[in-house]
């Protein structure tokens, strides 16, 4: 049996980047322990010589020819910001202060 | 006038009996008679529509020649992009989002002069089998308005049995349009992998998620299907190939010499008395259509449930990364000093709803070093399991069939709270996913025990849809014989419908 407990969560949430209340940490610890149980079945199946199915399709890169085409308009591509500035997303501070 | 199928309004349309205008005005005002209480619709595009009919209108008039389903209205589910109009996938993350461009199906469905009256509601990013994961609450079965439309596309299957539109689109990761499709007796179409462009598809699981038709009779979802398919150079894993001929074969259903094969571990404990009862009906009808019935196995089916729960919350953590707060959608705890990581953080947490959240998480744990071999790893080796097991049967059998889902629609709030046991609805439609094949839902009556729809699931090999197509009408014609008319005509009348 496979359990996460609620700090294995709060671990995992900070790496997705979603912030989480305590009481949000313990019920997903708890219904975790259930869910990892039942998917861990797919450990039972397949052994070393079974290869990975990444695709439905057995494709490899796909590319266009390299010509301009039309694309959207910066006010396009702009119009469902948060917030923007010179014609540019504003996001808020990435690096540290110093 | 909304009763009809799309086929018959097309007909009338085409000889001038009504025109386009009227024709979308009857059904924004069933729209607002009924879906106060079907919540079908998260955006109806009163405007947008009845000024695209009117177009279609003059163009007739004008002698334009015009595709099979022009002036035609259609739903739209919230999860493809049209440019200008409110696009939320059922989430607070995407609230008030106007995308700047149209998805491929979107297009294809401009060029064809279908009329789009709105968007539809979903379980959030299309990760659900009830619609009660929306944001903006749930969509009501008009069966019976306690009950669950089906997931993730309970919106557009509603609209149609409610008769708010005759035809709809819906996507389908692991049976969201298969499942709601069969709770509500619809018709529902997953083409093959490929088949439909992805592009303004708002991505769950890209190598699952397929966009396909939604109607009220297999003729329908045939002409909306040539409408949308067809290689699209936007997206790289669309099939460089001729649209299969689902409209000839739907109008021909000729089942004559046709294998069917019914996969043993489809069926028995777990599907409920009724769903049994109307599937071996089904099978005598077929029997006595022309079709030779043959029994296959899949014994890697059971894992598919398992392996879905790995693969495709994996790909939701890596796609939904892009939620970020940045470029568009939600952004909160943007005060002076605040860092993008808080910003991010706070964002995704009000942003997202449970079975979201739940999701990311996991697919987040599944890819992590150290457990990515012994869950992902694994679960891509099923799938592989599950090809083979698909193309040893396909060797028996021209198309595969099986119950829809295991029941019938379950009340709303019933399996709010277990997880496992909502994602068991999905247990006979994943695998198609999973093997990229086509898959299709079509009504094969009433449960005695309960009173409401069931679902007949038709599964074809890659890019040969036109098989369940011929199946799906031949199944269609010898139970509409046997009823007299089609299920439809037997749902309860919604309070205030035209």
């Amino acid at each position: 049996m496979t359990s996460l407990s609620r700090d294995d969560v709060a671990k995992l949430a900070g790496l997705a980047r979603i912030e989480m209340s305590d009481e949000e940490l313990v019920s997903l610890s708890n219904e975790f322990t259930v869910i990892l149980d039942a998917v861990a079945r797919v450990q039972e199946v397949a052994g070393a010589d079974v290869a990975a199915t990444s695709h439905p399709l057995p494709l490899r890169n796909v590319f266009r020819p390299d010509v301009v085409i039309p694309s959207l308009s910066p006010a396009d591509a702009l119009s469902g910001a948060p917030a923007q500035e010179e014609q540019r997303f504003r996001v808020p501070q990435i690096l540290g202060e110093e | 006038m909304i009763r009809n199928s799309a086929s018959e309004m097309a007909s009338k349309l085409a000889s001038g009996e009504i025109t386009s205008v009227g024709l979308t005005q009857a059904h924004l005002d069933q729209i607002s008679a009924v879906d106060k209480d079907v919540h079908a619709f998260l955006h109806v595009d009163t405007q947008g529509a009845l000024a695209q009919a009117a177009a279609v209108d003059a163009k007739r008039k004008s002698g334009e020649k015009l595709s099979p389903l022009a002036g035609v209205p259609l739903a739209l589910k919230d999860v493809m992009t049209q440019k200008g109009i409110p696009t939320t996938c059922g989430s607070k993350i995407l609230e008030g989002w106007r995308p700047p461009y149209d998805s491929t199906v979107v297009t294809n469905l401009k060029k064809n002069d279908i009329i789009i009256l709105g968007k539809t509601n979903m379980d959030e990013f299309a990760m659900g089998s009830s619609t009660e994961n929306s944001a903006y609450g749930p969509t009501h079965n008009p069966w019976d308005l306690t009950r669950i439309p089906g997931g993730s596309g309970g919106g557009s299957a509603a609209a149609l049995a409610a008769f708010e539109a005759p035809l709809a689109i819906g996507t389908d990761t692991g049976g969201s349009i298969r499942q709601p499709a069969a709770v509500t007796g619809t018709v529902g179409v997953k083409p093959t992998y490929g088949g439909v462009s992805r592009y303004g598809l708002v991505a769950f699981s890209s190598s699952l998620d397929q966009a396909g038709p939604c109607a009220r009779t297999v003729l329908d979802a045939a002409l909306l299907h040539e409408a949308i398919a067809g290689h699209d150079p936007k997206d790289s894993t669309s099939i460089n190939a001729p649209v299969p001929a689902v409209v000839a074969a739907a109008k021909s259903g000729n089942v004559k010499g046709m294998k069917i094969g019914v996969v043993k571990e489809l069926n028995g404990d777990g599907y409920q008395k009724g769903v049994r009862a109307r599937f071996e009906e089904s099978l005598e009808l077929l029997a006595a259509a022309g079709a030779e019935i043959v029994e296959v196995s899949a014994p890697n089916f059971e894992y598919a449930l398992a392996a879905y729960y790995l693969i495709a919350p994996s790909e939701c953590s890596s796609n939904l990364a892009r939620f970020d707060a940045m470029r568009y959608g939600l952004r909160v705890g943007d005060n002076d000093g605040a860092s993008a990581e808080s910003v991010m953080n706070l964002t995704r947490e009000v942003g997202f709803g449970r079975e979201v959240k739940r999701r990311i998480i996991l697919g987040t744990y599944a890819l992590s070093s150290g457990y990515y071999d012994a869950y992902y790893g694994s679960a891509q080796k099923v799938r592989t399991l599950i090809t083979q097991d698909f193309n040893k049967a396909f060797e028996k059998a021209d198309v595969l069939v099986s119950p829809t889902c295991p029941t019938t629609a379950f009340k709303i709030g019933e399996k709010a709270n277990d997880p496992l046991a909502m994602y068991l609805n999905d247990i006979a439609t994943i695998p198609v996913n999973m093997a990229g094949i086509g898959g299709m839902s079509l009504p094969s009556g009433i449960a005695e025990e309960d009173g409401l729809p069931v679902g007949f699931q038709i599964m074809s090999p890659v890019m040969k849809d036109e098989r369940m197509y011929s199946v799906g009408a031949a199944l269609e014609a010898a139970l509409h014989s046997k009823w007299g008319a089609p299920l439809l005509s037997t749902i309860p009348a919604l309070a205030g419908s035209k």
